[in-house]
């Protein structure tokens, strides 16, 4: 009983010595720079930065601190170098307002950097003319949530990513907002990731592109008029739910491409008004269920060297070309799909057109062929061949067919 | 001159054909417009519309319509009268019957539910269209005595334009795949007026991106504004040249 009392007071005499304390940065406090704040604290305390203007070039973050910046301090790099560099663990940073770091081709400038760090939050804040926004390096279970980041209008070579992840484990990216960058979120080497409920819009490259970055989960994004929409490559067990993909508009523009994917799910999507919905290029084991594809010039392109993909439940509306690709498809599955262009029957009354759809149009196959078809899009002609091409199929893929295709359009 | 226009006008506008003709349109305009809340889709689908009906119409008519009034054109060549202004009268009457039909047909829906700029190229490109498929006309009916022949000649200059020219293209495009076309793919565009207007209404609405390279190229030159003088006067020369001929050989003509 001694040894309980007298340890428990040890605890909390311990307690009292080890409190965390607050410093606070304001232009009348003691402390007026954040740096300052920085060297003052130690481990578990918090900074609170009241609102104001403060310099901050290339600060680094060694200690395991709260920052919390009050009514949107502005973090300003002046354009030296990057702002903050967080190379510790258990970091928080809330409501601050980064501004100009420097811009170069040699070194990837950001705003926020993280380094070798776990545990690592960034909540809220807004980031303006930084060459790349929040960089995650070798890190692992960090959240980035709720955060604006706005790029410099600078082009797209002078121009960094939204959000950056470099050989990262565990990362929550959630509810940002990422616009006027290169890429609005780039991943390398990250894994088991969870992206969600995101905003990427009017990127010069791409809303999201990834690369080797295995065991990821998008839900509930949204990637608009970005450069060329999205482009996502060598990777396996990537999930997508509910995410919407649209008004990518151009030359080269996709709403989601895919190179090299597999074994992936891609459910419940929206693609709409993009120049190509999907393009898929030499990706495999690939389900999609229940997206729906409306107003796209094409929906989907699928390549020849894609096998095993299985397409059900989709809907396919007023799409210039629902479908294009460069020859024969093998094991390809396309079942249960509502086709706005479906000219069957069902007899049998069973929501299943009797005879089988084929999505590629015999003028899509030609422009495949021989580009400068185009122009003849729409005319009287090519009317006639893809009707009689449909009656009397001989020129368009064997094997891409729709067996089942649903009467009416499927509840998504 | 256009006193002649004047009674080939009232003549014409009284005639039934000319009446089912816009009220032909106006109900496709109609309901092509009412079935799609998306009015860019249902001009899309208008102008495939436009781009058949009203060459072949403008083609026909006119052909019929000189045959029919051949009494007439004899008792004018008669009087003291210049032969071009007879032709050019009936020209213009025909004319200006035939592109108050398309405007009452497709300009009014047009106005209603699209008034943009897209409209506009639709509404002007169908008016071009008339006009050149009326100068075609006067230049096969003059070139031919015969009434069956004369239409028969019509008929095949909408088949060649509509149909076969287009396939003429593709095997074009076929044989030369492998050089760059880039010119050679506008100057084929600029030997048909059905094309060109159909270019330039695509251009015109945002599907151009859709095109991939080739569509740049095509942008690149008729989106700039040497590319838009370009195209209306090519569609120009397709008004004037044919009926140019026409006046030539209706000046020497043994009647």
């Amino acid at each position: 009983m001694k040894t309980l009392v007298l340890s428990c007071l040890l605890l909390l005499v311990f307690c009292f010595f080890s409190e965390a304390k607050t410093i606070v940065v304001c232009s009348e406090c003691k402390v007026t720079q954040l740096t300052t704040a920085l060297d003052l604290a130690a481990d578990y305390d918090t900074i609170l930065v009241k609102k104001g203007t403060y310099t901050s070039v290339n600060t680094e973050i060694k200690k395991q601190v709260v920052i919390i910046g009050e009514n949107y301090p502005v973090i300003d790099g002046k354009e030296k170098d990057e702002v903050l560099v967080v190379k510790a663990d258990n970091v928080t940073l809330s409501g601050l307002w980064i501004k100009n770091s420097k811009r170069g081709s040699m070194k990837d400038y950001a705003g926020i950097r993280i380094v070798d760090s776990r545990n690592v939050k960034i909540i809220n804040c807004k980031l303006e003319n930084t060459f790349f926004g929040i960089y995650l390096a070798n890190s692992k279970n960090c959240l980035v949530s709720g955060n604006h980041s706005k790029g410099a209008n600078y082009g797209k070579s002078d121009t960094g990513n939204g959000v950056q992840l470099w050989k990262c484990d565990s990362i929550t990216i959630e509810n940002n907002h990422m616009e006027g960058h290169r890429d609005g979120i780039y991943f390398e080497f990250a894994h088991f990731c969870l992206i969600e409920k995101n905003l990427c819009e009017k990127n010069f490259r791409y809303g999201l592109h990834f690369m080797f970055s295995d065991s990821d989960v998008y839900r509930e994004n949204t990637f608009q008029n970005n450069g060329t929409g999205v482009a996502v490559m060598y990777t396996k067990n990537v999930e997508m739910y509910d995410n919407i993909f649209r008004n990518n508009w151009g030359d080269a523009a996709y709403g989601l491409l895919l190179k090299d994917i597999s074994n992936s799910i891609i459910e419940r999507n929206t693609f709409t008004n993009n120049t190509v919905g999907v393009t898929m290029e030499g990706s495999n084991s690939i389900t999609f269920s229940r997206n729906n594809f409306a107003s796209n010039g094409y929906a989907l392109k699928v390549m020849a060297n894609c096998i095993r993909d299985t397409f059900m439940y989709n809907n396919f509306t007023a799409n210039t070309f629902d479908a294009a690709t460069n020859g024969e498809l093998r094991e390809n599955s396309f079942k249960y799909n509502y086709w706005d262009k479906y000219e069957g029957y069902d007899l049998n009354r069973d929501k299943i057109g009797d005879i089988p759809f084929r999505p590629v149009s015999l003028y899509s196959m030609i422009i495949e062929q021989m580009p400068y078809a185009v122009m003849l899009l729409r005319s009287f002609t090519v009317e006639i061949l893809n009707r009689a091409e449909k009656s009397i199929p001989g020129i368009v893929p064997e094997t891409f067919q729709d067996y089942e295709p649903m009467m009416k359009p499927n509840v998504l | 001159m256009f006193k002649i226009a004047k009674y080939v006008m009232y003549d014409i506008l009284r005639s039934k054909v000319l009446i089912a003709y816009s009220l032909f349109l106006l109900l496709v305009s109609f309901s092509l417009f009412s079935m799609e809340e998306n009015s860019s889709k249902s001009l899309i689908s208008l102008m495939s519309v436009v781009m058949i009906i009203v060459p072949l119409v403008s083609i026909i008519f006119s052909t019929t319509y000189f045959y029919n009034a051949y009494q007439f054109i004899e008792l004018l060549v008669a009087q003291p009268i210049n032969r071009s202004s007879i032709l050019l009268g009936e020209f213009i009457g025909v004319s200006v019957s035939l592109l108050f039909a398309l405007f009452t047909g497709v300009g009014i829906p047009v106005l209603i539910y699209a008034p943009d700029s897209t409209g506009l190229v639709l509404m002007i490109s169908g008016f071009a269209l008339t006009l050149s498929f009326i100068s075609l006309a006067f230049f096969s009916s003059v070139a031919m005595r015969d009434k069956a022949k004369g239409i028969g000649m019509s008929l095949m200059l909408w088949f060649y334009f509509s149909v076969i020219y287009d396939g003429l293209v593709l095997g074009i495009l076929f044989s030369f795949n492998e050089y760059p076309l880039e010119k050679a793919v506008i100057a084929l565009a600029s030997f048909n007026p059905i094309d060109l207007g159909r270019i330039i209404i695509l251009m015109k609405m945002d599907i151009s991106a859709l095109m991939g390279l080739t569509g740049a190229v095509y942008k690149q030159f008729f989106g700039s504004n040497f590319g838009i003088i370009y195209s209306l006067s090519i569609m120009l020369m397709w008004i004037i040249l044919p009926m140019l001929i026409a006046l030539r050989i209706f000046r020497k003509k043994n009647l």
